[in-house]
C-alpha cells in the first residue's frame, strides 16, 4: 500500500455500510479521488466534520489495489463557516461542487480547477459578497479553463468586433451581430456583464447588488455548462425551490 | 449455477442495502438450511409489515394501517411543538432521550441537490398543513448534523420564521465520553457557540 499525502475539497460523500462514508474529493496533485472514511458516521469518528462536503482539506491516504483509497488523516484547510450559515450560499456552493464533480475525471490532474474552486469558495463565504453572481461567474471560469469559454467581445460567427452584439448561441458558444443573430436574444447588460466577468473584472461584479442582467448570466451560465457537459445539473432545478 | 428459485432468493438479497452478492449468497445457505418454521416467521413477518403499516397520517411516521401513530395518538403530547426529522429510525433516537414531549414531523429525507432531492421532494407542504390546525408555537429542527441536514433546517428556517413561529436548531455538541483534544473545529466551534450558564444562579 502507498502512503498518498494531498490536499482537496470535499465534493460529495455517499454513505457505505453501517458508520462509513465514501468521499469524493477534488484534490491538488492526484485529480478526483475517491476514498473511503470509515467510522465516520459514527458520532465519535476522528474525522468528525472534516469530511463533509464544502470543506478543504489536507488528507493522508492509503492506496492499495482497490479503486476506493482509504483515509487515514483529514485536516482542515479552509472551513466555510458562513457558507453553512446561509441557504442562498449553501446551495451556490453546492452547485458548484456538482460542476466540479461532472467536469473531472478521476486522476485527471489540474491544479487550476481546485484553485479556481477554493477562490470562489473564499469569496462565497465573504459576507460582504452578494452570492448571486458567484455560481455563474465560476461556470465562466471553468468553461475558459476547459477551453469552452464563450466569446463575448466579437461576433462569433462573422468575428466583426465592431458591431452591436444583440445574441447569444449555446451551440456557437459566443455572442453574435444583428445580421448573424441565432439563439436566444442577449440584453446590453448581460453581455457587459459577460464581458466583465471573462475580462477579469470579477471582483467588482460581485462588489454591491447583484446588476442588472445578472438573472440572464446566470440562466446563460448553467445553460452553457450544461451544454458544455452534455448533460442536465441535477442541483440548480432541484433547488430552485425557494 | 444455482436453482431458479435459490438465485432469485440470491438476487433479492442483493437488493438490501449493505448487502453485497457474496453476503447475499451467504444468507441465502444459511436460510436453505434453517427449519422451516423459522424461514416461514421471516418471510411472514416482511409480509405484515407491508401490509399492516403505512405512515401516520399526521406526522409521517410508520404507524399500523389506518390508525396515528403512537405518539400523534398519546393524547398527553403537546401539539404545540414540533420536532422535524429526516427519518423514522430518528424520532426513535429522540425519544430514547425521554426529554422531549411534543410531536414530530418526519420529512423522509433531506436536501441532497447533488442527487437531484430539493424541496419539493421532501414533505414539508404536510408540515406547513399542521401548523394552523394543531396550533403550533415552536418548530425543532432535529436533522442530521451534516451539510444534507444542515442545508434542509436553513431551509425549513427561512420557510418558517416569517410566519411567526419559534425555530430552534438541535445544538450540535461535543460526544459525551470523548476528549476535547479530538474534536473537529467545527464541532468545538458549534458547542462554543451553543455553551450554557452552570453558574448557580445569583439568589436575593
Ligand atoms: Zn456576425
Ligand atoms: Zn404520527
Amino acid at each position: 500500500m502507498a502512503q498518498l499525502r494531498d490536499e482537496g475539497v470535499i465534493l460529495r460523500t455517499y454513505r457505505l455500510g453501517e458508520a462509513d462514508r465514501i468521499v469524493v474529493a477534488m484534490t491538488r496533485h492526484h485529480g478526483k479521488v475517491r476514498a473511503v472514511a470509515k467510522g465516520v458516521r459514527k458520532t465519535t469518528s476522528k474525522f468528525g466534520s472534516r469530511l463533509e462536503p464544502l470543506t478543504y482539506v489536507s488528507l493522508l491516504l492509503w492506496r492499495g489495489r482497490s479503486d476506493l483509497d482509504i483515509v487515514n488523516q483529514a485536516e482542515v484547510i479552509e472551513r466555510y463557516w458562513k457558507i453553512r450559515e446561509d441557504y442562498t450560499r449553501m446551495s451556490s456552493g453546492q452547485i458548484m461542487l456538482e460542476v466540479i464533480d461532472q467536469i473531472t475525471q478521476e486522476g485527471q490532474q489540474d491544479e487550476r480547477v481546485l484553485e479556481t474552486l477554493t477562490k470562489a469558495l473564499r469569496v462565497l463565504d465573504d459576507p460582504e459578497r452578494d452570492p448571486m453572481l458567484v455560481a455563474p461567474a465560476f461556470f465562466l471560469r471553468i468553461l475558459e479553463l476547459e477551453g469552452a469559454g464563450p466569446v463575448v467581445d466579437r461576433c462569433v460567427s462573422c468575428g466583426d468586433d465592431d458591431v452591436a452584439l444583440v445574441a447569444f448561441d449555446l451551440n456557437e458558444g459566443g455572442a453574435l451581430c444583428q445580421q448573424c443573430r441565432r439563439g436566444r436574444p442577449l440584453s446590453p447588460e448581460a453581455l457587459l456583464l459577460l464581458q466583465r466577468i471573462l475580462g477579469g473584472d470579477l471582483g467588482s461584479v460581485l462588489t454591491g447588488t447583484p446588476p442588472e442582467g445578472a438573472h440572464e448570466v446566470d440562466a446563460l451560465a448553467t445553460e452553457a455548462m450544461e451544454v458544455h457537459l452534455d448533460r442536465r445539473l441535477k442541483a440548480p432545478r432541484a433547488l430552485t425551490g425557494l | 449455477m444455482y436453482t431458479g428459485s435459490l438465485r432469485r432468493l440470491i438476487d433479492e438479497l442483493g437488493r438490501l442495502p449493505g448487502v453485497g452478492p457474496k453476503s447475499a449468497q451467504r444468507i441465502a445457505f444459511y436460510l436453505l438450511k434453517v427449519p422451516t418454521e423459522d424461514a416461514t416467521r421471516l418471510a411472514e413477518a416482511i409480509i405484515d409489515v407491508k401490509e399492516n403499516t403505512e405512515l401516520c397520517p399526521t406526522c409521517l411516521n410508520v404507524a399500523d394501517r389506518g390508525e396515528l401513530c403512537p405518539i400523534c395518538g398519546d393524547a398527553r403530547r403537546s401539539t404545540t411543538t414540533i420536532c422535524v426529522v429526516e427519518d423514522p429510525r430518528d424520532i426513535v433516537a429522540v425519544e430514547r432521550t425521554g426529554q422531549f414531549h411534543g410531536r414530530y414531523h418526519v420529512l423522509h429525507g433531506a436536501l441532497n441537490p447533488l442527487e437531484g432531492t430539493g424541496p419539493d421532494q421532501l414533505k414539508v407542504k404536510e408540515l406547513l398543513g399542521r401548523l394552523e390546525p394543531e396550533g403550533v408555537e415552536e418548530i425543532i429542527l432535529c436533522t442530521n448534523p451534516n451539510l444534507e441536514g444542515e442545508a434542509t433546517a436553513l431551509y425549513l428556517a427561512r420557510l418558517l420564521a416569517p410566519l411567526g413561529l419559534i425555530v430552534t436548531r438541535i445544538a450540535s455538541g461535543l460526544p459525551v465520553g470523548g476528549d476535547l483534544e479530538y474534536a473537529d473545529e467545527l464541532t468545538l466551534g458549534r458547542a462554543l457557540e451553543g455553551r450554557r450558564n452552570v453558574a448557580p444562579s445569583e439568589e436575593n
